[in-house]
């Protein structure tokens, strides 16, 4: 019996679960990750997904193209709910993002090697939840030709944004995000690039990676400047995990509405989005885990680290709710007092429970290491997450929105089918990416991988 | 096995360095363009239905801008003049040139002559000739040395960024009421002297502060 090895062995509980299973080597771990895109037969399963998610992107194509030609009146905002689900999904999606960042930048400067094994897949998720995110506000602009309007360029109206507005730090922040997640993706996909044009058998394919790869040939000098690169972005990525979402949730915080004008708004957000993003790495993982074999990657370790921390930013989410609720009563203004008793017992009082108990009472089943280890339950939990992350929106959106200051000017709101086109359509965009990622790029970090076997453990 | 060339390798490294400037001649092209006569309509002559100098109207005769545009210091529009104006004097002189058939023609049918608009204003923009005259801002400073122009043409962009020069500095482009409109009055005040004049205008006739100036809805209503 071998002893436990430092660092991602340590503790008696993880030895049952090692972060990689035994006995793979280099050659089998590049074969077997490297075979899902170069050798395997397409698997039936994959063409219905992916037919599915084209049809309802499609769907998607359908709703933004009517929007632009009809106004952003075929949704159902309208004073005094300006911002539906629309800003409702943009929040949502770009929260599930986080996670991909998360672990691929703070777990890599934590050395916590275990995030090896799905780095590579949560970064695309982050990619592509983004990509959804951006065209949200986009769209909600009613005139998306002019959305360059946002960026401060030197222009011929000789004004500038609103540098006070958190709207405009917003362009900002998702920009940059979606720059560095895009750069940091690629980087860490170039050696497997260079793998990959190395075994393909096609020409086609041979030209495509290798050019991908630029030219990557391994030499040490190669790796030494490779490994500077990607710490340094890591470096930069990191800040994002934090700021991006602090600035949405200063989109709400800096307005004066009841339920928004919180100070708690920035911690209380990003914990949410990462909550909601290892939500949905669980809920993709799972599947894709048993559909391609990958159990030997992604071990029993990662669905329990990845199920604790679920728990504990779920905790830190129910504080959040808990201090929201408390902030009303406490202000001793009555706007605030109304805003938590109409949350509690108004008309959209059931979306308010329906969050507590998706996301309060649910992730509590993470306490059970039973269910931690039960699959099909963390599975379910991570939908119900999902769900939970998404109510929590709408009811910070809407009903916050729907009754202010002004009786007089109260509202009620109710999305249209093209909000619901327009949500279904990202989710189907989101999948195809998705598909396409799986099929022709490898979803585990091959050069990773090999950098955990026992193999890689060179003698001082 | 070599898949790519060598040369493919110097191919990249220009690929990636020249997309930086590629994209920065974009840009700049893309702002260039628009502020060009090819976008603003600045600097282009329009031809009109009868060979009208203003020139010739201005310059030489000396007529006064309000014989003909009689409204701009009460309305929002300048007014073009009916073709009964035209008809006071052509009535007497040049009687027979067949240059003015067209509006003899008009006088004749009582149909209008169609000219062709030579400043047009966005729809989304409010503007109102009137305050401008009573304020002190000059014919020149917008419209340019009109009485050097046989055909007129457009003297500024019209771009917000040329609005907001005035509204942002008032004092730079105002004029006693009694020389606005003298079109050899200089049209922008540069020196110490007349700056210090300019400012003593936008007191005396209270012109609003650059908050109320610059407002979105003093413009965009």
């Amino acid at each position: 019996m071998e002893e436990p090895r430092e660092p991602y062995m340590e503790g008696p509980m993880h030895s049952t679960h090692p972060v990689i299973e035994p006995g793979l080597t280099f050659a089998s771990v590049t074969d077997k990750i490297s075979s899902i895109v170069l050798k395997r037969k397409t698997s039936i399963g994959w063409f219905v997904g992916f037919a599915i998610s084209f049809a309802l992107f499609q769907l998607m194509l359908l709703a933004i193209t009517n929007l632009v030609f009809v106004g952003i009146g075929l949704w159902g905002v309208n004073v005094p709910i300006a911002w539906g689900i629309d800003i409702l999904n943009f929040v949502w999606w770009i929260g599930i993002g986080h996670a991909g960042t998360l672990i691929s930048a703070i777990l890599l400067l934590l050395r916590q090697k275990w995030r090896t094994s799905i780095n590579r897949f949560a970064e695309a998720m982050t990619l592509f939840a983004v990509a959804q995110a951006g065209m949200y506000p986009i769209f909600h602009l009613g005139r998306p030709w002019l959305a360059y309007w946002l960026f401060p360029y030197p222009n011929t109206m000789g004004i500038w944004p609103q540098f006070r507005s958190p709207l405009m730090w917003d362009v900002f922040a998702v920009s940059t995000y979606a720059t560095v997640s895009a750069m940091f993706w690629f980087v860490g996909l170039i050696p497997d690039f260079a793998t990959l044009r190395d075994r393909a058998k096609s020409k086609a394919f041979q030209i495509i990676y290798g050019m991908l790869a630029m030219g990557w040939r391994g030499s040490a000098r190669h790796w030494h400047r490779y490994e500077m690169a990607y710490l340094l972005l890591a470096g930069l990525a990191t800040p994002l995990v934090l700021s991006v979402h602090t600035i949405v949730s200063f989109d709400f915080a800096v307005g004066i509405i009841p339920g928004w004008h919180a100070t708690v708004f920035p911690p209380y957000f990003v914990a949410g989005a990462i909550y909601a993003g290892f939500a949905m790495v669980l809920f993709l993982t799972i599947p894709l885990r048993r559909f391609y074999g990958l159990e030997g990657f992604i071990t029993m370790r990662h669905m329990h680290n990845m199920a604790k921390v679920m728990l504990a930013t779920g905790l830190i989410v129910g504080y959040g709710y808990i201090m929201e609720a408390f902030f009303g009563w406490y202000s001793g203004n009555r706007y605030e007092r109304y805003m938590i008793w109409n949350r509690m017992h108004g008309p959209y009082a059931p979306y308010y429970w329906a969050l507590i108990v998706c996301n309060i009472v649910t992730p509590q089943f993470l306490w059970a290491k039973k269910l931690r280890s039960n699959l099909a339950v963390l599975w379910l939990i991570s939908v119900v997450v999902s769900i939970g992350m998404w109510l929590e929106r709408f009811v910070i959106v809407v009903t916050s929105l729907h009754r202010d200051f002004l009786p007089s000017s109260w509202g009620m709101y109710k999305p249209t089918v093209w909000d619901w086109s327009m949500f279904v359509g990202t989710i189907g965009f989101f999948f195809t990416l998705l598909f396409l990622f799986i099929r022709f790029l490898p979803m585990i970090s091959i050069f990773e991988m090999r950098t955990i076997l026992p193999e890689a453990e060179v003698e001082d | 096995m070599q898949i790519f060339h060598h040369s493919t390798n110097a191919l990249a490294r220009i690929s990636i360095f020249g997309a930086v400037f590629v994209l920065a001649a974009a840009l700049w092209a893309t702002v260039e363009l628009n502020r060009s006569s090819w976008n603003t309509g600045q600097w282009v002559e329009r031809q009109q239905p009868v060979q009208f100098s203003h020139k010739h109207h201005v310059g030489d005769d000396g007529i006064d801008c309000r014989y003909c545009h009689t409204s701009v210091e009460t309305s929002a529009s300048a007014g073009m003049p009916s073709t009964n104006t035209c008809m006071n004097c052509h009535k007497q002189i040049w009687a027979d040139s067949p240059y003015l058939e067209p509006v003899r023609a008009s006088f004749r049918t009582g149909k209008p002559l169609e000219w062709i608009r030579v400043h047009d204003l966005p729809d989304y923009v409010y503007f109102n000739h009137s305050i401008h005259i009573n304020k002190g801002v000059g014919c020149s400073t917008c419209h340019g040395r009109i009485d050097q122009m046989p055909i007129l043409y457009q003297a500024a962009t019209l771009q917000m960024e040329w609005c907001l020069g005035c509204h942002r500095a008032p004092e730079r482009f105002v004029r006693p009421k009694e020389k606005v409109f003298d079109m050899t009055w200089r049209p922008e005040n540069k020196t110490d002297a007349d700056l210090l004049e300019g400012r003593a205008i936008v007191a005396r006739y209270h012109i609003q502060d650059k908050k109320v100036l610059t407002s979105c809805s003093t413009c965009h209503r």
